[in-house]
């Protein structure tokens, strides 16, 4: 993890390396650790190698749904007239991740060149760096090496001299959950409302401005340039279980356990392990209950399904959710799961963009009924009623968010249903009384 | 949508099955417009064919077979071979899903929305909606807000289907609508300082699908299954919107845009659809009436067009016609000129254009008359500040024009003024006849919009006393005059127009249908 702790023995630390060092920040610092080598070397290249290389390494999207990235970026045609962008999702606003955070802060040129890069190879010249409104912190070092990569020539006109045209602007949003999916993010940059738009025609046809779009994940593109470096055999390499998820992975670990922070693993490590020795495992007389692996949008596991899962994209699917960002949040037997779930629902009726009818309202209506049940209101209806809206919230809308608002719902009521009952039938929260005991 | 066929590459058509109907529609269409072409409604909200496609509401979910998620009908394509189920289970229970939704902070007062009867939501409730509501919680409040405009926002009953913001973006070309909040508390909002002013905001109205967006003029005064509605084309300037007279009681209440791709779309401008009144005013001409001494004394319909008559032989025909009159009555009127030796003149009053941008060619126009075109197809002249300074040889014929502000010592001393009008000026107790005709809302009849689009228009309500429709006067006065009339209907005396008139030959009173057509030297859009 490199911060606030040292690293882990058995973490794989590539892009968190850095991390806890300030020097690493400055662009002579980066240079001195190796930086902006593969920037040089792939602009040396032809764009469709950069490509083949991203794919045979098997690097996959960070950001949540784990699209091949090399086939992502084959996607833009060459020579097709148009002016192409990059953007880079920098607006980790999924609760539980904050691992992007972290790469922006200390190792902001890992992220330049990985967009520099990643602009030569899909024929842009122009990169957006969206970052989340309440970045600040992110915002100003990002920002003050990106100065620092123009001053240095690296980006610009002629693009570490070779003739090759890079822009890179680092835009801040306005801090809406819903500007972390792509196309409302396209709508953001462009100065409108972040409503998520109509799929078709996908960004790699028609995206930001109208034109051929490809759009990363902070991690994703950080990635890509020790890819360009070590090989794509190296990356490939990097697998403890599927051989369809190659690499390392930062999970952002919160919530009830000892050592919150970021960990940084090969794809394929024991979730068991994990938890328990790289993040010291349960708080002091407490046992995990429940666990969210990937930001708050996946099915939640009990501590069983986890304890059973690899920590790869097929790993998590396997035992019922998904790798999503990383964003790995813990509660222990402390903590009341109907309580939690109204949380993340109110969550999600705050952020819905009112496009959607399912959405607007489903969200809201989840959140009442919820909070009706955890203030012991409930009916045994109820119970039945939350299903059927999500089922009203799920697959039928155009971006994902209703549907990640019904997943917890979901997943709580299948699994801890008896804490549901036990609101109703005790007309209070029963968890309540035995933390006041 | 209508590129000139020249230049238009032939249109590939797409074969596909909905509801077991085989249909063909061009590539590209949309699946709803590719239902409603082989007569399936899909229901929808915020979908309009007068506007971009924004796929929010989610109501026209269909299933398409072989597609892994139910596919908004108005945002994708047809393809080749696919099979649609517009009223599958699947597809009834997501709509039954999305109208529970709309409907749980609906506030339900249908009895006193102005909306009940016409409301998309009641009809989508009642085919596809849930008996029932589970909600059981309060539900969300917000006051209503002034628009501005002839526009109120009932905040509680809005479905945010967002038609309104995106006519007021992308046809009027005034964003002053927005959709303001997030989640469920998200409200159409209006920008500070600006309101609905624009001369097309009124549309917004029509748009709304639900009682959300009222008009002031007729809020709380009729419910919408009192009234009667009729086909007619809007008089008020050279347009010619097609448009909806609603009539209660044999008074018009309100008029609303009828679809016309060639004219106005889906749209009539606030002028034209506010200006109604006039069509309703009670003091109107409704006795025929002939001088008898210094009086005008009420007379059989018989005797007053002799006395027209009388005084129109050996006399030339001065006529000034109202650009309100119907292509009938101005091909009369144009015969008694020809016939009469005579001359024909017109007034029109003038007002600022106002165009709604998304529309090309659509704007409410500066001559504020339905017929000036067909005024001057007829040979009629325009002269807003008559002189005519007739003399005895001349008998001036006063068609429906009130001649207001018109000095009458401009007009000279005439042999006689007969009247042919819906109304008595006070100057008219000066005529030697007087012939009362109904309006345009009272008769049919066809009026010639600026391209020269001919277009018919229905009776939408009974003319007062015993006026009579204005063809039918002027065919019974030339018929005393030794003219070959005889018509019983408008629709022979429009087949007499296309049969000795240059510009309509060729026209017939059915294939005008509804929609219109092109007199010659027209534009045909």
């Amino acid at each position: 993890m490199g911060y606030p702790h040292k690293s882990h023995p058995r973490e794989t630390p590539v892009l968190s390396k850095h991390f806890g060092d300030p020097e690493a920040r400055t662009l002579a610092g980066w240079r001195q650790r190796g930086g902006y080598r593969a920037l040089e070397q792939a602009l040396g290249m032809a764009p469709a190698d950069i490509v083949n290389v991203v794919k045979e390494s098997g690097l996959r999207g960070r950001g949540g749904a784990g699209f091949p990235t090399g086939m992502k970026w084959s996607f833009m045609k060459p020579g097709d007239g148009k002016p192409h962008y990059l953007c880079c999702n920098a607006d980790e606003s999924e609760p539980g991740t904050f691992k992007d955070r972290e790469i922006m802060r200390w190792t902001p040129h890992a992220l330049i060149e990985g967009c520099a890069l990643g602009a030569h190879a899909i024929g842009a010249e122009t990169a957006y760096i969206y970052i989340r409104g309440e970045f600040t912190e992110p915002l100003n070092v990002m920002e003050a090496a990106v100065r620092e990569a123009y001053r240095d020539g690296i980006l610009g006109k002629n693009a570490m001299g070779t003739g090759k045209r890079v822009d890179v602007h680092v835009h801040k949003g306005a801090g809406a959950y819903i500007c972390g999916e792509e196309t409302a993010l396209m709508n953001s940059l462009e100065g409108r409302r972040g409503n998520p738009r109509i799929k078709p025609p996908f960004p790699a046809v028609a995206g930001l401005f109208g034109q051929p779009t490809t759009i990363n994940n902070v991690e994703t593109l950080a990635a890509v340039p020790h890819i360009l470096t070590n090989g794509a055999q190296w990356y490939k390499d990097m697998c403890l279980s599927s051989p369809k998820s190659t690499g390392s992975k930062l999970f952002s670990v919160c919530g009830n356990i000892r050592k919150p922070g970021n960990y940084e693993i090969t794809m394929g490590f024991p979730f068991k392990e994990f938890l328990y020795d790289l993040c010291g495992g349960p708080l002091p007389g407490r046992k995990f209950k429940a666990i969210i692996p990937g930001g708050s949008s996946v099915p939640i596991q009990t501590v069983e399904e986890a304890e059973a899962t690899l920590m790869d994209y097929e790993g998590f699917v396997a035992q019922g959710t998904m790798l999503g960002s990383g964003g790995v949040i813990v509660f222990d037997d402390s903590q009341c799961m109907v309580k939690q779930i109204a949380r993340l629902a109110r969550f999600y009726a705050h952020e819905s963009c009112a496009q959607c009818t399912q959405c607007r309202e489903g969200t809201a209506w989840t959140t009442r009924i919820l909070e009706r049940i955890e203030h012991g209101e409930g009916t045994m209806e109820d119970l039945d009623t939350l299903l059927e809206i999500g089922e009203n919230m799920t697959g039928k809308t155009i971006c994902v968010l209703s549907d990640s608002c019904a997943t917890p719902v979901f997943s709580g009521l299948k699994k801890w249903r008896h804490e549901f009952e036990a609101h109703i039938k005790q007309k209070r929260c029963p968890m309540r009384t035995a933390v006041a005991a | 949508m209508t590129a000139p066929a020249t230049t238009a590459p032939a249109t590939k058509m797409v074969s596909l099955t909905i509801e077991g109907r085989q249909v063909s529609v061009p590539e590209g269409t949309s699946i709803l417009e590719a239902a409603k072409y082989a007569g399936i409604l899909v229901p929808h909200y915020c979908y309009h064919p007068g506007l971009p496609v924004a796929g929010v509401c989610r109501m026209c979910l269909v299933e398409v077979e072989k597609a892994p998620k139910l596919a908004p009908s108005c945002a994708t394509s047809v393809a080749e071979g696919q099979v649609v189920h517009v009223h599958s289970e699947k597809a009834l229970e997501a709509r039954k899903g999305v109208l529970e939704l709309l409907l749980i902070n609906h506030p339900l007062d249908c009895p006193i929305c102005d909306q009940a009867g016409e409301c998309e939501l009641q009809d989508y409730t009642y085919m596809e909606g849930r008996p029932d509501s589970r909600l059981r919680d309060p539900k969300r409040f917000n006051p209503m807000e002034d628009f501005g405009g002839d526009v109120i926002y009932v905040t509680n009953r809005c479905i945010l289907c967002t038609r309104c913001v995106r006519f007021m973006d992308t046809m009027a070309e005034d964003p002053v609508l927005n959709v303001s909040e997030r989640g469920d508390r998200a409200v159409i909002g209006k920008f500070e300082g600006h309101d609905l002013t624009h001369p097309w905001a009124g549309n917004v109205i029509d748009l709304c699908p639900v009682g959300a967006l009222l008009s002031k003029d007729s809020l709380n005064k009729v419910r919408a299954w009192e009234v009667d509605r009729t086909a007619s084309v809007c008089p008020n300037c050279t347009q010619g919107c097609n448009m909806i007279v609603e009539t209660r009681d044999n008074t018009v209440v309100r008029l609303r845009p009828r679809p016309n791709e060639a004219v106005n779309r889906f749209f009539m401008c606030d002028y034209g659809r506010l200006n109604y009144r006039w069509m309703n005013r009670q003091d109107r001409a409704d006795t025929p009436l002939v001088r008898r001494g210094s009086e005008l004394v009420a007379a059989d319909w018989e005797v007053a067009l002799q006395a027209a008559a009388q005084q129109l032989q050996g006399a030339k025909a001065r006529v000034i016609a109202s650009p309100m009159l119907s292509n009938e009555a101005l091909g009369l009127l144009a015969r008694l000129v020809r016939r009469t030796g005579g001359s024909g003149s017109y007034r029109v009053a003038k007002g600022e254009r106002a165009p709604l941008p998304g529309v090309k060619d659509l704007a409410r126009r500066e001559e504020l008359g339905a017929n000036v075109r067909g005024l001057e197809l007829f040979g009629f002249t325009r002269s807003d500040t008559p002189a005519w300074n007739l003399g005895s040889g001349d008998v001036l014929v006063v068609a429906d024009e009130e001649l207001s502000g018109v000095d009458s010592s401009a007009i000279g001393s005439p042999k006689a003024i007969i009247v042919i009008g819906t109304t008595l000026p006070s100057w008219a107790s000066g005529a030697a006849v007087v012939l009362p005709i109904a309006n345009f809302t009272e008769e049919e009849g066809t009026f010639t919009n600026v391209d020269g689009r001919v277009q018919r228009f229905m009776q939408a309500k009974t003319a007062p006393g015993y006026a009579r429709p204005s063809f039918a006067v002027l065919a019974d006065l030339l018929a005393l005059l030794g003219e070959t009339t005889g018509y019983m209907l408008a629709s022979e005396a429009f087949a007499a127009l296309a049969s000795s008139e240059a510009p309509f030959n060729g026209l017939s009173w059915d294939a005008l249908g509804l929609r219109g057509a092109v007199v010659a030297g027209g534009t045909n859009r």
